[in-house]
């Protein structure tokens, strides 16, 4: 019982504090004092305060999609094993995880062309379009990993506790890292500061929400982060069998890590052109194939 | 050439009846051919309403390698012609205003539409299943100001960007004519917010030329600081609006710390971070002392060493100049065409400058060197920003040792009647024109303001084809345009 509030604490908490300290590098790397680094959970405190305006030509399902893009990413949440174990974990779990993902995104693709704008359908593709490249890498990541440890739970992938003697898991961490940055619209592959739309990919997506609708978003989009970043961290540092608490304070400690790094990824270097993100997104999913011929090598599985 | 043009020179007046009027016929065919053959282009092209009610187009030339200005005039008959824009696209945008001003009907003209006005204006439409139309604006998602862009593009692809403007029309040109002369100065300055010191200058010299009087060299000073100051804390915080747009955060926010601390000289100077009301006809309402000066060069030797810093670090950034090299290329041919000036035309390899080219005020007495560059991209457009960056610091650093000790104004109320005068100054976004006609009782009765924004639209539709309209915010920023200079 313990565990599952500390998962649930941890999972639904956390997330928007990972975006302030992000926000903090970034803004000392530019020579300012920065927002406070509770400034995320007053932005989403605002906007459910607020009230909704919608389109004249939205339906339901743009009303409905905050919820159910919630929705799906607590689920996914529940597969992670953020305290050591994750709560709802079987074996096989690293394709429900994905497909929720997956769901999510649908979703969020939705409810962008419900309102038929164009900023918003141009949004809906880019995405459409990156995602489907980085899911391939996410998949061919999880199979390599499920080749490595002899699992399919991400429980039991990340109770194994030697990845810095696998030299695929490198790999797998530069990979995860990019998609990382990729899935959650992070320079330099898009930049969520920016108020271009022409040149946005997430952010157009979700213009015309507003209010309650618009914090849940951020919300979801924060709490997607925060896997993204435990899965990452994971790859790299898995728990193995620490006892106790120390899984979950290891893990926090290695998602601040990586927060700091994506704050100075993104304060060092200009973003990318849009043309060329794709070719970025093969360049991990290439790496990834690597990563997988290097573990099933090892094995003498070829 | 000689009997068909009156060749006039920069900020003088001359009396109206010694422009040459030719034949409407051959005047549009000297200006095509003074502009195809001649390497020069079209400054302005205008109408005025003659006393006796008929219309009288006047044409301004310039001939940059030479130094050269000619202006002709023909008296229009019927209200047609037969169009130049075919043989001149750089004609274009001033056939439209003539017939939006004045319903005189280019013949042959590929689309005559408004440039202003709404009534009437038709998009450029592509028709296909795969092409899709993407507007922009006019309310935008920044505090910037409104104008309308459409694009037809295939996937990210863009095929077609057509601006519409017109958004901020106040008849500027008009109430020049309606103001107290007193009046005039401040509707000057806000011709476009942020070239207050190049057009109030260009107003100034138009006034001045009127009266026929000179400046005191040290108003001369004192203006050329200004203005110089004023290019340069634009030119800065541009560089900065592009590092942002390419998501290069601490470049930045210094070069936006930084322009603050140039236009905190201007502040100084006379307490405005604009320069509002620093100049008047005569020369200028500030005085510089030598405490002044003093503290100006600190900051100016400060300012130099910070700016190189920071651009060097600009454009050391694999990842920028990825971002800025082949984006929105220009090319030197297009450029010229379109007529292009001011940063925009010497970043596509067009030396053009009204500093050297037809030297006005404390130029004549110091030259300052040019900067081109050849590639017309983005990276161009900030690269010649920022060597002009340094050419202007090194100018006011130089010219605050030339400080002569006397008047800074002379008064300068009588202006001639029936005269003329051309006035031209370079903004930091090029060439600012003032034209200026007066009647018999030595009223204003034309006043006509060409901003370069008026000449360099049209350059960055050209340079958005083809290219990716995600790249489009950091194209429009490596301009730069004024809407409401356009709009006037």
């Amino acid at each position: 019982m313990f565990f599952i509030i500390l998962h649930f604490i941890i999972f639904l908490a956390m997330p928007p504090f990972f975006i302030g300290v992000i926000n903090r590098v970034k803004s000392l790397f530019a020579g300012r004092r920065g927002p406070p680094l509770l400034q995320p959970y007053f932005d989403i405190i605002k906007l459910l305060r607020k009230g909704s305006v919608y389109s004249k030509s939205a339906s339901f399902i743009f009303k409905i999609a905050p919820m159910l893009i919630l929705t799906s990413i607590i689920c996914a949440g529940l597969l992670m094993p953020l305290t050591g174990d994750s709560l709802a974990g079987f074996s096989g779990d690293i394709i429900l995880f994905v497909y929720l993902l997956a769901l999510a995104r649908v979703l969020t693709i939705l409810q962008a062309m419900d309102v038929g704008s164009s900023f918003e359908g141009m949004g809906a593709s880019r995405e459409a379009i990156f995602g489907s490249f980085s899911e391939l890498t996410v998949f061919a990541g999880f199979v390599t990993l499920g080749i490595i440890t002899r699992s399919t739970s991400l429980t039991d992938i990340f109770h194994w506790g030697h990845a810095l003697k696998e030299p695929a898991t490198l790999f797998l961490f530069a990979t995860f890292f990019f998609i990382l940055l990729a899935e959650n619209s992070r320079m330099p592959l898009d930049d969520p500061n920016t108020h271009l739309e022409l040149t946005m990919i997430h952010e157009v997506m979700i213009l015309d929400n507003s209010g309650p609708g618009l914090g849940i978003i951020l919300y979801a989009s924060a709490l997607k982060m925060f896997l993204f970043m435990a899965l990452t961290a994971l790859v790299l540092l898995p728990n193995g069998d620490l006892p106790g608490l120390m899984p979950a304070g290891f893990l926090l400690l290695k998602v601040l890590g990586i927060s700091i790094m994506i704050g100075v990824i993104e304060s060092i270097a200009a973003r990318i052109r849009m043309i060329k993100i794709p070719q970025v997104l093969i360049a991990s999913f290439v790496l990834t194939v690597f990563a997988l011929l290097i573990s099933l090598f090892e094995r003498g599985m070829i | 050439m000689k009997k068909d043009f009156l060749m006039i020179r920069n900020s003088a007046a001359y009396l109206t009846e010694a422009v040459p009027v030719i034949e409407l016929e051959a005047f549009r065919n000297k200006i095509a051919e003074f502009c195809n053959k001649a390497d020069g282009r079209i400054v302005a092209l205008l109408g005025k309403k003659e006393n006796n009610e008929s219309l009288r187009i006047f044409t301004v030339l310039g001939s940059d390698s030479k130094g050269e200005l000619y202006i002709s005039s023909a008296i229009l008959s019927g209200a047609e012609y037969s169009s130049l824009t075919p043989d001149l696209p750089q004609a274009n945008l001033f056939e439209r205003e003539l017939y939006e001003e004045f319903g005189i009907i280019p013949k042959n003209h590929p689309w005559l539409k408004p440039v202003r006005n709404s009534a009437g204006y038709e998009f450029y439409s592509l028709a296909g299943d795969s092409v899709h139309e993407v507007a922009v604006g006019p309310v935008h998602a920044g505090v910037i100001e409104p104008g309308h862009f459409r694009f037809n593009c295939h996937g990210e692809k863009v095929f077609n960007l057509e601006i519409r403007l017109g958004y901020q029309r106040r008849g500027v040109e008009e109430l020049m004519l309606k103001s107290k002369p007193s009046l005039r100065l401040v509707l000057a300055e806000s011709i476009a917010g942020d070239t207050v010191i190049g057009h109030a200058l260009a107003y100034c010299h138009a006034i001045e030329a009127l009266a026929d009087r000179q400046v005191p060299q040290r108003g001369r000073v004192i203006r050329a600081l200004a203005l110089e100051l004023e290019r340069v804390a634009n030119h800065v915080g541009d560089l900065g609006a592009l590092s942002n747009d390419v998501g290069f955060l601490p470049v930045a926010s210094y070069f936006g710390r930084l322009k603050a601390e140039f236009s905190n000289m201007l502040l100084a100077l006379n307490g405005n971070r604009y320069g509002r009301g620093l100049l008047k006809p005569g020369g200028a309402a500030f005085d510089l002392d030598n405490e002044l000066v003093k503290n100006f060069k600190i900051r100016i030797e400060r300012g130099m060493k910070e700016a190189d810093e920071i651009t060097d670090l600009l454009f050391s950034t694999p990842s920028v100049l990825a971002r800025f090299e082949k984006t929105g290329v220009v090319k030197t041919e297009e450029a010229r065409k379109l007529g292009l000036v001011g940063p925009s035309a010497r970043a596509s390899g067009l030396q053009r400058d009204v500093r050297c080219d037809y030297p006005f005020g404390m130029y004549r007495f110091k030259k300052i060197i040019p900067v081109k560059a050849a590639t017309g991209d983005v990276f161009a457009r900030a690269r010649v920003r920022a060597l002009e960056i340094k050419r202007s610091l090194t100018f006011i650093d130089e010219a605050l040792e030339m400080v002569p000790r006397e008047k800074i104004s002379i008064s300068c109320e009588e202006i001639k009647p029936s005269s003329f005068s051309v006035c031209m100054t370079e903004g930091w976004r090029g060439e600012i024109a003032h034209i200026a006609f007066t009647n018999e009782r030595s009223e204003l009765s034309r006043y006509k303001i060409i901003d370069p924004s008026f000449h360099n639209w049209p350059g960055l539709e050209i340079a958005l084809k083809n290219g990716a309209i995600s790249d489009f915010p950091l194209c429009n920023k490596s301009f730069n345009l004024s809407y409401a200079g356009f709009d006037l």
